[in-house]
């Protein structure tokens, strides 16, 4: 029996996760878990709650993303109460729903993914952060960072009531119209998301992607893996955020199935280990086979790196261009490389900013009408999203009353849960050679980049102070001694 | 196992039944000693706080009384009771406290004979319904170490 | 002068409260200048043991926000609380248990049994495993948090000076409460810090609220399209402005939406939850018994979820009793 390292706590993505590292007597790593502990209990405690309540207790299972859930939670009762929100209410929706997956994929690039690229994964630990990043590009882009983000959050308080927990979801539509001077500020604001998103592309391109070195971490081995993928698309299968069919691709890329929200009971299953209180998702045609990847294998993965895999190209002009360049330069589809996660990130950031350009210029989106009404007894409602970290499903089954008898929640990190935990593994596999068992620091570093690519569910590390990532490396001997600890710093 | 012994907590209004308990007094009907009561000046006045405080401090049921729908000396305080303790009724029912256990009872000044009734009656159907146990403390739920198997 | 030292930390926690001081925007360089940040999992690299090594009251103040749920929350709110001078309750979960606390409806059993047995994406009712809080792998031992089977709140588990409320508090609240501490001028302990008025106060609908206000039906948000200044309440729609705390500048009435009480009671109520409930049974003007009971049965099904839906473990009861006939 060999040793154990613990590394405890994960920072900058969900507050609680763990990762145990268990040696072999060569020191080569046998295993590496990816753990979560952290468990609330919404698919039971919403039980006996009113339906039009789902929205907003729903959304906090997380503060960073919960507009995903607010918008799950609303299009599982448009379908349980069978009621088709008005034009303008689904432009609102949709709106708010793109400005939110702006502010978010920006939050992610540059403050969490962004220091293992923009400074890069061999810059000392010290610059691996923030500060490191405004050092290489600048104050004034961080300025521009914060800015931006926060007009789009007050995009999102200007319709929806709060940014952290919005109100505004109800069955048929929305709780309020949007003015000509909302528009206004909506159209202002858009724009600027746009060239923002034209900056942001800029940056990836003079620090990452003209060097060589990067991309060869990128595409390098340690950090791929050859699963499935899953992504909303719309009618021509172009990325959809806010609505459309699940579209899943094998390895090779090739169409697997295509299924709208209610039929996601025949596609998706989960998984339970006693060592972890996320479960993980598979699909269910295939099988669980354990955490291995490849066609025999039931693992998937969702959140930008899929979707860009499931469709068949992005729905807007600078997005698409955009992503035919990153097909080019990786090598075509499926794109397998999980840190290339990042550069997709930035597609779709771009897609949503020409999104909200779009939406808000659109005449009917002022319309006063924003609510239909229900008129038929509820019984079972199913919505799904692309939360920034993946696909989100919301299924209630209610009582005549529209009081929730049951309710099942399949969140976005779910769907990556056993990816990430190969992806942790293999890159500790891949670092951790039989040796000495000197476990230095960038044994750390590159665990690290290996689960922070996904962006977790939860990923309130939204900022970081100077300081690097909170790791703790604890080597016990097989009594359970501590011979070594190794920090960071 | 020793038979329980309800405690009840009751809540009279002055006018009404809080008279009637005195008549019941005076003429001698003996009822069911379970029972603590306290004078308000009305049946509006009692804040549901008031009740759970009772089952909170260890009462095993909740016992209010006013005057009769129309005849409340502050004209609509126990409408405003009969409001209140049905909801409060309902939220109970969900928080696991049998319905049984609020009981709200007209009863006017000179219907003695109601409050001998009504009490002995709660007694009863609450000594059947055996004693309600309260978590006072929070942390004499916890088990210290889980082992959950599913099956 | 040293700077005072500040510790961040979530229990069972959305993450919104982490959100909120993010929200700050600017203002939170302001912050870091004026304060020592020396434990925020969340966003910095210091550890737990770290914050044990410091002596007791090094901190000089704590916000600790989430629920209590879980044996590691409980361990991190004691150590947190001796090495601290103060201790700040931070967002509802942590105030009265939060959106979580509905979970004291239920227990770690009939949670875990849905979760990890009976929803339908598992197949054949899961594989007969639940989390541990220890297990063997085949390479050696890992455990996990225990996993309580009741919510608590902050301060049902250690001792707390202030409370921030909200779901989550406003960055406005919070540099407030953040410059009162530097300032030296915290009110009394114990307190709330937001203003001790209910919500209609600084509602901009109070005008239309009638002095004696009297409904004869209730609609549920979903049946109406509401009237965009009128009291909602007045409507027929519940609204819990009444009974709940103001300081919001009541961020859901302008998205055209209800109150539904995040920021808790005012210091003169002692269960929030009931108080409201009397408020509104109050004001429903019906006096046939028969009606007004159906009237609840059929408009408000689920009393818990509409009265204490952020404060069920702060209630007297605290927890739904598990074992009445």
């Amino acid at each position: 029996m060999g040793r154990k390292i613990t590394i405890n706590p994960i920072t900058r993505l969900e507050g609680h996760g763990i990762i145990d590292v268990f040696l072999n007597k060569d020191d080569g790593v046998d295993r590496a878990y990816f753990r979560v502990p952290e468990l609330r209990g919404f698919e039971k405690f919403t039980e006996g709650r009113l339906a039009e309540e789902m929205p907003q207790i729903t959304q906090r299972i997380c503060g960073v993303c919960p507009t995903a859930h607010h918008m799950a939670a609303t299009k599982a009762l448009d379908y349980l109460y069978q009621v088709e929100p008005p034009a303008a209410a689904k432009k609102i929706r949709e709106f708010i729903y793109n400005v939110f997956m702006v502010e978010d994929h920006a939050l992610h690039f540059f403050f969490l993914g962004g220091p293992d690229f923009v400074v890069g994964p061999k810059a000392p630990k010290s610059e691996r952060n923030i500060l490191g990043v405004l050092k290489i590009v600048g104050m004034e882009v961080g300025k521009k960072v914060i800015n931006m983000r926060r007009e789009l959050r007050e995009l999102i308080t200007m319709m929806g009531g709060k940014v952290i927990h919005p109100v505004c979801g109800l069955p048929g539509g929305v709780s309020k119209a949007m003015t000509d001077a909302e528009q206004r500020q909506a159209v202002a604001v858009a724009d600027r998301a746009v060239e923002f998103a034209e900056f942001s592309m800029g940056i990836l391109d003079d620090v990452i992607l003209k060097n060589k070195e990067y991309v060869d971490i990128i595409t390098s081995d340690a950090y791929t893996h050859k699963t499935y993928y899953m992504g909303l698309v719309d009618k021509n299968n172009k990325v959809n955020f806010y609505d459309g069919m699940l579209r899943v691709v094998d390895p090779d890329g090739k169409e697997f199935a295509k299924f709208p929200a209610d039929r996601y009971l025949d596609y998706v299953a989960e998984h339970v280990e006693p060592w972890s209180f996320i479960k993980f998702c598979y699909l269910k045609p295939v099988g669980w086979k354990g955490f291995v990847g490849g066609k025999d294998s039931g693992v998937y993965a969702v959140a930008p790196l899929a979707r860009l895999n499931a469709a068949e190209g992005m729905a807007t002009p600078k997005a698409q261009a955009a992503y035919e360049k990153y097909l080019e330069v990786l090598g075509g589809k499926p794109v397998h490389f999980t840190l290339a996660t990042h550069w997709a990130r930035l597609i779709e950031l771009m897609q949503a900013a020409e999104s909200i350009a779009l939406l808000a210029r659109d005449p009917e989106i002022v319309a006063p009408h924003v609510r239909e009404l229900p008129s038929t007894t509820p019984k079972e409602g199913f919505g799904v999203v692309e939360a920034p970290r993946g696909t989100l499903f919301h299924h209630y089954q209610t009582d005549d009353q529209g009081v929730i008898t049951k309710a099942n929640l399949i969140v976005a990190t779910q769907n990556n849960a056993a990816r990430i935990a190969m992806s942790v593994d293999k890159a500790a596999k891949g670092l951790i050679k039989n040796g000495k068992g000197k476990i230095d620091e960038g044994l750390l570093n590159m665990v690290e980049m290996a689960f922070r690519a996904y962006d977790p569910c939860h990923g309130c590390a939204c900022h970081s102070l100077p300081g690097e990532i909170a790791l703790k490396a604890l080597i016990h001997d097989a009594t359970g001694e501590v011979i070594e600890e190794i920090m960071r710093p | 196992m020793p038979e329980h012994d309800p405690k009840i907590v009751a809540m009279f209004c002055t006018w009404c039944t809080y008279t009637a308990a005195d008549l019941a007094g005076t003429s001698r009907r003996t009822y069911a000693p379970n029972v603590r009561i306290i004078r308000v000046m009305c049946s509006g006045r009692v804040d549901p706080q008031f009740v759970l405080a009772a089952f909170e401090h260890g009462a095993d049921g909740v016992l209010i009384g006013g005057c009769h729908p129309g005849d409340c000396h502050y004209q609509e305080g126990n409408y405003k009771a009969f409001r209140r303790m049905t909801l409060l009724r309902k939220m109970l029912k969900q928080m696991g406290i049998d319905e049984r256990r609020l009981r709200l009872e007209w009863i006017s000044a000179s219907e003695g004979d109601k409050v001998q009734r009504v009490i002995d009656e709660m007694t009863e159907e609450l000594r059947q319904l055996g004693p309600l146990h309260i978590q006072e403390s929070v942390a004499a739920v916890e088990t210290p170490a889980y082992a959950v198997a599913a099956g | 002068m040293s700077k005072p030292k500040v510790a961040f930390y979530w229990c069972a926690s959305c993450g919104g409260c982490e959100e909120a001081v993010v929200d700050l925007a600017e203002d939170i360089l302001k912050v870091v200048e004026a304060v020592d940040i020396v434990f925020w999992p969340v966003a910095l690299d210091f550890k737990k043991e770290d914050v044990e090594k410091m002596a007791d009251g090094e901190i000089a103040v704590s916000f600790i926000n989430g629920a209590i749920r879980m044996s590691e929350h409980e361990e991190m709110a004691h150590l947190l609380r001796k090495k601290s001078q103060y201790l700040i309750a931070f967002g509802s979960c942590s105030h009265m248990g939060g959106i979580p606390g509905l979970g004291n409806l239920w227990n770690r059993e009939k949670i875990f049994q849905r979760i990890y047995k009976d929803v339908p994406t598992l197949p054949e009712n899961g594989n007969g495993i639940y989390p541990q809080t220890q297990s063997q792998v085949p390479e050696g031992e890992v455990n996990l948090p225990e996993f309580f089977d009741t919510v608590k709140t902050l301060d049902q588990t250690v001792d707390v000076d202030y409370y921030l409320p909200g779901c989550p508090p406003t960055p406005k609240l919070i540099m407030q409460a953040v410059n009162a501490i530097l300032e030296g001028k915290l009110p009394e302990k114990g307190s709330v810090l937001a203003p001790d008025t209910a919500l209609c106060d600084e509602c901009d609908r109070k005008e239309s609220k009638p002095e004696k206000l009297l409904i004869k039906d209730i609609k549920r948000v979903h049946e109406v399209i509401a009237d965009a200044e009128q009291c909602f309440l007045a409507q027929g729609i519940i609204c819990l402005g009444p009974a709940t705390r103001s300081g919001c500048e009541t961020l859901c009435i302008n998205a055209n939406m209800p109150c539904t009480g995040c920021f808790g009671p005012t210091s003169r109520v002692k269960d929030y939850g009931a108080k409201v409930l009397s408020g509104i049974a109050s004001i429903v003007d019906i006096n046939d018994e028969d009606e007004a009971a159906r009237l609840f049965d059929e408009k408000i099904p689920d009393p818990v979820g509409v009265f204490y839906k952020y404060s069920l473990p702060s209630s007297m009861l605290k927890r739904k009793n598990m074992g009445d006939a």
